[in-house]
C-alpha cells in the first residue's frame, strides 16, 4: 500500500523559519502536490486502496459475526433451548408418572417407578448443564435456582405420598396432591420460564445471524463507484479505455460484493427455514407434549383426589383442570383439532407429510383418549364402579393411559423429525457463510494491490 | 384455580364465614343448633344468590321441598329449635320409596371415599370401609335382606343435597350434619353420631384445648368449614392457614408448617388414626349431630332408616353401634359409652 509521498513540489526546502510552523509547511506541500497530475494520481491511488481495504475488513468482520451467531444457533442456543424443553418435559412427566404409580399402589409396576426416577435424574443433570451455560442471563439463573431448590422438596413429598399410600392411608393422597401443587405452582412455571429464556436467546441469535451486513454492502458500493470514477477520469485524460490494474480491482470488488449478497441471502433463507420449519415447530410440539402430560396428570389426580378438592362451582377440581387442559391441547370432543389449539398449531407448522403424519396420529389418539375418559367418568361417577374405572385409567389395554402413551410417543417422533429438519436447514444456511470472510479479505487486498499497480503505471509516465 | 374447600366437617350456613365473626360472637354461648338457625336466617337475608354455592342449596325454590307432602307432623316445624328431631320409626308397611328400592333390588347410597374410618376407599383393594359404610350396609340388609346389595356412589360434599333432590341416590351417609338450614331441603334420620369441633396437636404440644394455649400458634382448618368460622371468631391469639381439604391439615402439621389443627372430631379421629404421634385435646366446643339424609318426599324411607337405627343402637354395650364404634373410632376418639339418644317430633 503506497501511501502517497508528497514528492514533486519543492525540492531544496528553505531552513525552517520561526514564523511558519511545520504543519503549515506540510499542508502547503500537499496543496502544491494536489494541483499537479502526479500528486492527484497518488491521492487517487491512496483513496482507492483505502476504500478497498476497508471494504474487505468490514466484510470479513460482519460476515464472521453472522457466522458466529449462526454457529451459536446450531451449537449453543438451540441445544440449550432443547435442554430446557427436556427439563420442562421431564418434570411434567415425573409428576404424571408419580400419580400413575400412586394409583397402582402396592402394585406399582417397576417400569413406572423407573420412568419417574429417570425423569428426575434427567432433569437434575440438565439443570447442572444449564447452570454452567447460563452465565449471561439473569432470568435463566433465577429459574435454575428455583428449580434446584424446589426439586428435592418435591421428590420428598412424593416419597411421603408413596409411603403413606402403601400403608393404605388416605394421607398419601393428600401428600401427592400437595406435591402436585408444588409442581404446578412452582416447578413447572420456573421450568417454563427457563425454556422461554433459552428460546429467547435462540431468537436473538437468529436475529444476529440474519441481519444484513449493511456497512459492508455500502462500502462495496462506494468502492465500485470510486473505481468507476477513477477509470472514467483515466479514460478522459488519456483516451485509454482499459487500465489493467483498475480493471482487476473492479472485478475483485464486484465478485466480493456479489458473493456477499448471494451468500448472505442463502444463509438467511436457510436460517429462516430452520426457524420456521424447525425451531417454531419444535416449540409448538413441546407445548403440545407438555399439554398432554398435564391433562394426563390431572386425569390421574382426579382418581387420586376422588372429589376431595372442588372448584367454586362444586365441580371436581382436577376433572375441571383436565377439561381445561384438553381444551387448550385439542379443543372440542371429536374431529380435527380446533383452530388455535396446541395440536392445531403444531400441525400447521409441520410443513411436510413427514412432520404432519405423527401429529395427525396424535390428534386421533387424543380423541380416543377423550372418549375413553368419558367412559371412565361414567363408571366412576354414575355407576360407582371404582375398580373398573381405575383399570380404564391405568390398565394396559384400551385405557386412557394407553392412549396417552401413544400420543406421547407420536409427539416424540414428530419432535425428532422436526429436530432433523431444523438441523439440516440451519447447516445449509450457515454453510453459505463458509469461506466468505476469508475470500473477501483476500480478494479486496488483491483488488487494492491492482488499483495501486494501475495508478502506478500512469505515474511512471511522469518520470 | 383456587380450589374452594368444602369439608365434610360441616359448613354451617356454608359461606362468607369471614364476615360473620362479630355477629356471631354473641351467640357463641348458645347451643349450636340455635346458632345454626340464626346463621341460616342471616345468610338468607344478607346473602342472596351469588353468595357462594347457591345452587347447592336452592333454599328459595327447592322443587323437592314443594313436591314433598307437606301436611301434618311430617312437615318440618316452622320454628327450628331441634333440627335433629326426626320421624318415628316404622318397619313393616312399605311406602313408595322402600318399594322403589325393593323393585330395583339395590340401595343407592351417596358416601365419601376420602374420610378415613368413616367412608374410605382403600387403594389396595378398591373397597370402601368405615363407620358410615357399615351403617349403609345395615340399612341394605334390613330393606333388601342382603348387606351387599348396595351401589356406593362417591359424591363430593357440595353434591350431597342435589344428589338427593334429583333422585340420583336414595340415601346419603356421609358425615353430614343435621342443621336447620338443611332440613328445609332434605329429610334426616335421627342422629347417629354426635360430633363437634376439636383441636388436634402433636403429642407433647403445649396446646391443651381450644383456648388461650393457642396463642402465637399457627392453626390449620379446611376452607369454608365450621372450624374456619370458629377460629376466625375466636382466634385465641393464633394465626390461621386454610387448605382445600381437612386432610391437607395433617400434611401441613407433619411438615411443621402449622402447630395445631381444628377439625370436626369425627374427621380428626380419622387423621389421628393415620399418625400415632398426634392426638385430640380438650373437649369438643360445638355440637354437630350426624344424620342419614334422604329426599324430603321419602318419608317412609326416613321412618324405615330410623327403625334400622333403633335396632343398631339397642343392646347396650353389645349393640351394633358400639361394635362399629369400637372397630372404627374407639382408638382415637375415646370415652364414648353410648350412641346419641334419638329425638322425634311426632
Amino acid at each position: 500500500m503506497s501511501q502517497p509521498q508528497p514528492a514533486g513540489g519543492k525540492p531544496g526546502e528553505p531552513a525552517r523559519s520561526a514564523a511558519v510552523p511545520a504543519w503549515r509547511e506540510a499542508l502547503d506541500r500537499v496543496r502544491a502536490a494536489a494541483v499537479t497530475e502526479p500528486g492527484r494520481l497518488r491521492a487517487i491511488g491512496a483513496v482507492l486502496a483505502l476504500v478497498l481495504v476497508a471494504f474487505g475488513a468490514v466484510t470479513a468482520w460482519q460476515v464472521a459475526t453472522r457466522a458466529a451467531a449462526a454457529d451459536a444457533v446450531v451449537d449453543t442456543s438451540q441445544p440449550l433451548s432443547a435442554d430446557a424443553a427436556a427439563i420442562y418435559r421431564s418434570l411434567a412427566d415425573a409428576d404424571t408418572t408419580a400419580a400413575s404409580g400412586f394409583l397402582a399402589g402396592g402394585q406399582e409396576p417397576r417400569a413406572v417407578r423407573q420412568r419417574y426416577e429417570k425423569d428426575i435424574a434427567l432433569a437434575s443433570r440438565l439443570l447442572v448443564k444449564a447452570a454452567a451455560a447460563g452465565e449471561g442471563s439473569g432470568a435463566a439463573r433465577d429459574r435454575i435456582a428455583a428449580l434446584n431448590e424446589g426439586l428435592p422438596r418435591y421428590t420428598g413429598l412424593v416419597e411421603a405420598a408413596r409411603a403413606n399410600n402403601r400403608q393404605g392411608l388416605p394421607l398419601g393422597g393428600a401428600y401427592l396432591r400437595y406435591a402436585g401443587d408444588r409442581m404446578r405452582e412452582e416447578l413447572l412455571p420456573a421450568a417454563r420460564g427457563l425454556y422461554e429464556a433459552e428460546t429467547g436467546r435462540l431468537g436473538s441469535d437468529y436475529d444476529d445471524a440474519k441481519s444484513w451486513p449493511w456497512a459492508a454492502l455500502a462500502l462495496g458500493v462506494v468502492a465500485l463507484g470510486a473505481l468507476a470514477r477513477a477509470q472514467r477520469r483515466n479514460y478522459l485524460r488519456t483516451n485509454r479505455v482499459f487500465n489493467h490494474g483498475l480493471l482487476a480491482a473492479t472485478a475483485g470488488t464486484a465478485v466480493v460484493l456479489l458473493w456477499l449478497v448471494a451468500g448472505h441471502a442463502v444463509a438467511r433463507s436457510g436460517l429462516e427455514g430452520s426457524y420456521a420449519h424447525g425451531a417454531r415447530s419444535l416449540q409448538a410440539l413441546t407445548e403440545a407434549r407438555i399439554g398432554s402430560l398435564q391433562a394426563r396428570g390431572d386425569e390421574n389426580l382426579t382418581m387420586v383426589a376422588r372429589g376431595a378438592v372442588l372448584t367454586k362451582n362444586g365441580d371436581d377440581q382436577y376433572e375441571s383442570n383436565y377439561r381445561a387442559g384438553m381444551g387448550r391441547l385439542i379443543g372440542g370432543e371429536q374431529g380435527p383439532a380446533r383452530a388455535g389449539s396446541l395440536l392445531d398449531r403444531a400441525r400447521a407448522l409441520a410443513d411436510d407429510a413427514g412432520g404432519r403424519a405423527p401429529v395427525d396420529a396424535a390428534i386421533k389418539d387424543v380423541r380416543t383418549w377423550q372418549q375413553r375418559h368419558g367412559e371412565v367418568r361414567v363408571l366412576a361417577d354414575d355407576r360407582g364402579d371404582y375398580k373398573d374405572a381405575l383399570q380404564k385409567v391405568i390398565g394396559d389395554k384400551d385405557s386412557t393411559g394407553a392412549s396417552f402413551d401413544r400420543v406421547d410417543t407420536e409427539l416424540e417422533r414428530a419432535l425428532a423429525y422436526e429436530q432433523d429438519e431444523f438441523r439440516q436447514a440451519a447447516d445449509d444456511g450457515r454453510g453459505a457463510f463458509s469461506g466468505l470472510a476469508a475470500g473477501a479479505a483476500v480478494l479486496t487486498v488483491l483488488g487494492a494491490a491492482g488499483a495501486v499497480a494501475g495508478i502506478g503505471r500512469r505515474l511512471s509516465e511522469y518520470r | 384455580m383456587r380450589p374452594v374447600l368444602r369439608e365434610e366437617g360441616e359448613t354451617v350456613g356454608e359461606t362468607r364465614t369471614a364476615r360473620w365473626p362479630r355477629m356471631r360472637s354473641r351467640t357463641a354461648a348458645v347451643a349450636s343448633a340455635a346458632a345454626a338457625c340464626a346463621l341460616a336466617a342471616v345468610a338468607a337475608a344478607v346473602l342472596p344468590a351469588g353468595g357462594g354455592p347457591a345452587r347447592d342449596r336452592p333454599a328459595h325454590s327447592a322443587p323437592a321441598a314443594h313436591a314433598a307432602p307437606a301436611p301434618g307432623p311430617e312437615a318440618a316445624p316452622a320454628q327450628c329449635t331441634d333440627p335433629e328431631a326426626s320421624l318415628r320409626p316404622a318397619g313393616e308397611a312399605d311406602g313408595p320409596a322402600v318399594q322403589r328400592i325393593k323393585a330395583r333390588g339395590r340401595l343407592i347410597a351417596g358416601v365419601d371415599q376420602n374420610s378415613y374410618r368413616w367412608g374410605y376407599r382403600n387403594p389396595a383393594d378398591g373397597e370402601l370401609s368405615g363407620f358410615d359404610i357399615d351403617l349403609v350396609r345395615a340399612i341394605a340388609k334390613d330393606i333388601l335382606g342382603d348387606p351387599g346389595k348396595v351401589t356406593f356412589l362417591a359424591i363430593p360434599t357440595s353434591r350431597r343435597i342435589p344428589a338427593l333432590q334429583t333422585g340420583k341416590v336414595d340415601i346419603v351417609a356421609r358425615t353430614m350434619t343435621i342443621t336447620c338450614d338443611r332440613i328445609k331441603q332434605v329429610a334426616f334420620s335421627t342422629a347417629y353420631f354426635e360430633s363437634g369441633q376439636q383441636v388436634m396437636v402433636p403429642k407433647g404440644s403445649p396446646v391443651t384445648a381450644f383456648d388461650d394455649s393457642l396463642k402465637g400458634k399457627k392453626v390449620c382448618t379446611a376452607e369454608g368449614s365450621t372450624a374456619e368460622l370458629k377460629v376466625r371468631e375466636e382466634p385465641h391469639g393464633s394465626s390461621l392457614l386454610t387448605v382445600p381439604n381437612q386432610l391437607d391439615c395433617l400434611v401441613r402439621l407433619q411438615l411443621g408448617e402449622v402447630d395445631a389443627v381444628v377439625n370436626d372430631r369425627a374427621l380428626a379421629a380419622g387423621q389421628a388414626a393415620q399418625d400415632p404421634s398426634v392426638q385430640l385435646v380438650g373437649k369438643p366446643f360445638t355440637t354437630e349431630p350426624y344424620g342419614v339424609a334422604m329426599n324430603l318426599a321419602d318419608t317412609d324411607l326416613v321412618r324405615r332408616v330410623n327403625k334400622v337405627l333403633e335396632d343398631y343402637r339397642s343392646g347396650g354395650a353389645a349393640s351394633l353401634w358400639m361394635k362399629a364404634y369400637e372397630r372404627w373410632l374407639a382408638g382415637d376418639l375415646k370415652g364414648i359409652t353410648a350412641p346419641p339418644e334419638p329425638k322425634y317430633r311426632d
